[in-house]
């Protein structure tokens, strides 16, 4: 028996990644990072800034998503996401543009918590990729 | 009778047109190809959008407290259209055929006394509308300056809608784009996004087994996603507009080429025939001027 499930990352372009050979995937979702293996019962949550880390046969991947669904029905792993890039080829300016951007958005006054804290954890997870 | 002069005139311009005709002919194929793919890329995200929200809205049991743009507000006296048109002329009938399908539904909101709003996206169909609904039009959009259609830009749009919904500004949202079928058939289309039309003509629900576990509550995840599922349908529609342009246009210069082409052979034939009949009248007057010595 295989213990093997699909996984789908679409972005509103295109379809961003596709691979049926993954054991593991660990998803940042809202109320805290969830690992994913086959036959997970069916879920629908969605993403807060952070890291998907992809488990396959050969080799582990890593990307950085901002928000973002996902679905995981009949071992297939569904996430869709506006803003995903791979850890690997990292814009540096663009995450220290991001975490400007953030910074700037968190100094207002008018957002409320639930936004601060999202934005006061994208600036950590921004800034942990741009120290790697 | 145009002079032989005029005629050689007319028919080099007509030759230089179908000279542009054609090259925006090729252009506009090179273009409709991209645009394409790219509507195809796209496709499998709405898909996967629309069924998360089907999943989550059966789901929903109460729905008196569902968010409100997904059951509507309850009434249906404003209502918001979004027109989507291109930033540019010369693609046939594309621009003509949304703003005629728009303008019926705007009678049709005028005759029932409701309150029209309209925001322009393209500024074609701004240019259309401005003569006779201006006093409607409450916000035009255009994006000339972005190369390629890009979500970002759906992104915006999205979130003036959302904008306004949470002002009460309107109850009913619908657009207005023109799907493509193919490079000559595309379908002005008409939908409506706010409050979101289940799809009564969905394959029964295959029993009970997508018992979902929900990570926050249902109404946490669809609050947060119907907003997105507003911006992903605009730029659906944007990615098909901009096929549907790229394959109108394609099909207006093919026959605008045609056209040309025409004539040029009938400007031709009247141009050598009108010669022909200047050297027969000189031929004529010398014989007889010759006879009468």
């Amino acid at each position: 028996m295989s213990n093997l499930f699909n996984i789908d990352i679409v972005n509103p372009e295109q379809s961003f990644l596709s691979k049926d050979n993954v054991f593991e995937v660990v998803i940042p979702a809202v109320e805290g990072e969830i690992g994913i293996l086959k036959d997970h019962i069916p879920i629908i949550s969605f993403l807060k800034p952070g890291i998907i880390r992809v488990f396959s046969e050969s080799e582990e991947q890593s990307f950085y998503v901002e928000d973002g669904i996902v679905e995981f029905k009949d071992n297939t792993l569904s996430v869709l996401t506006s803003s995903i890039f791979d850890l690997k080829n990292a814009d540096k300016n663009f995450v220290s543009e991001s975490i400007s951007s953030a910074e700037a958005e968190l100094s207002k006054d008018n957002i409320d918590d639930q936004k601060r804290f999202l934005l006061n954890h994208k600036v950590e997870v921004l800034k942990s990729i741009s120290i790697n | 009778m145009p002079s032989l002069d005029d005629l050689r005139k007319r028919i080099t311009s007509v030759k230089s047109t179908q000279k542009i005709t054609k090259a925006m002919k090729m252009v506009a194929a090179a273009k409709l190809r991209k645009a394409q793919e790219n509507a195809e890329k796209g496709r499998p995200y709405s898909e996967k959008m629309n069924n998360v929200i089907l999943n989550l809205s059966k789901s929903i049991t109460d729905k008196e407290n569902a968010p409100k743009l997904l059951v509507g507000t309850g009434e249906e006296k404003v209502h918001l259209c979004i027109v989507l048109t291109a930033d540019r002329g010369l693609c046939g009938g594309f621009n003509t055929n949304i703003i005629k399908k728009a303008k019926s539904y705007f009678e049709k909101i005028i005759s029932e006394n409701k309150t029209l709003k309209i925001i322009t996206v393209g500024s074609k169909g701004y240019d259309q509308l401005k003569r006779q609904y201006k006093s409607y039009i409450v916000e035009n959009i255009s994006f000339k300056e972005s190369k390629n259609i890009n979500y970002f830009d759906a992104d915006k749009v999205g979130k003036i809608i959302i904008e306004k919904f949470e002002k009460n500004e309107f109850d009913v949202c619908a657009i207005f784009y023109n799907k493509f079928k193919n490079v000559i058939t595309q379908i002005p289309q008409e939908q409506q996004i706010v409050p979101l039309n289940e799809n009564k003509d969905d394959k029964d629900d295959s029993g009970n087994d997508n018992d979902y576990e929900f990570e926050p509550d249902e109404d946490e995840i669809l609050s947060n996603l119907l907003p997105k599922n507003i911006s992903t349908q605009i730029f659906k529609a944007m990615l098909e507009n901009s096929a549907s342009e790229q394959g109108s246009r394609m099909t207006a210069m093919d026959n605008a080429t045609r056209n040309a082409g025409e004539l040029v052979d009938r400007l031709t034939i009247e141009y050598n025939r009108s010669r022909q009949a200047a050297i027969t009248k000189e031929l004529i007057e010398i014989i007889s001027g010759a006879e009468s010595l």
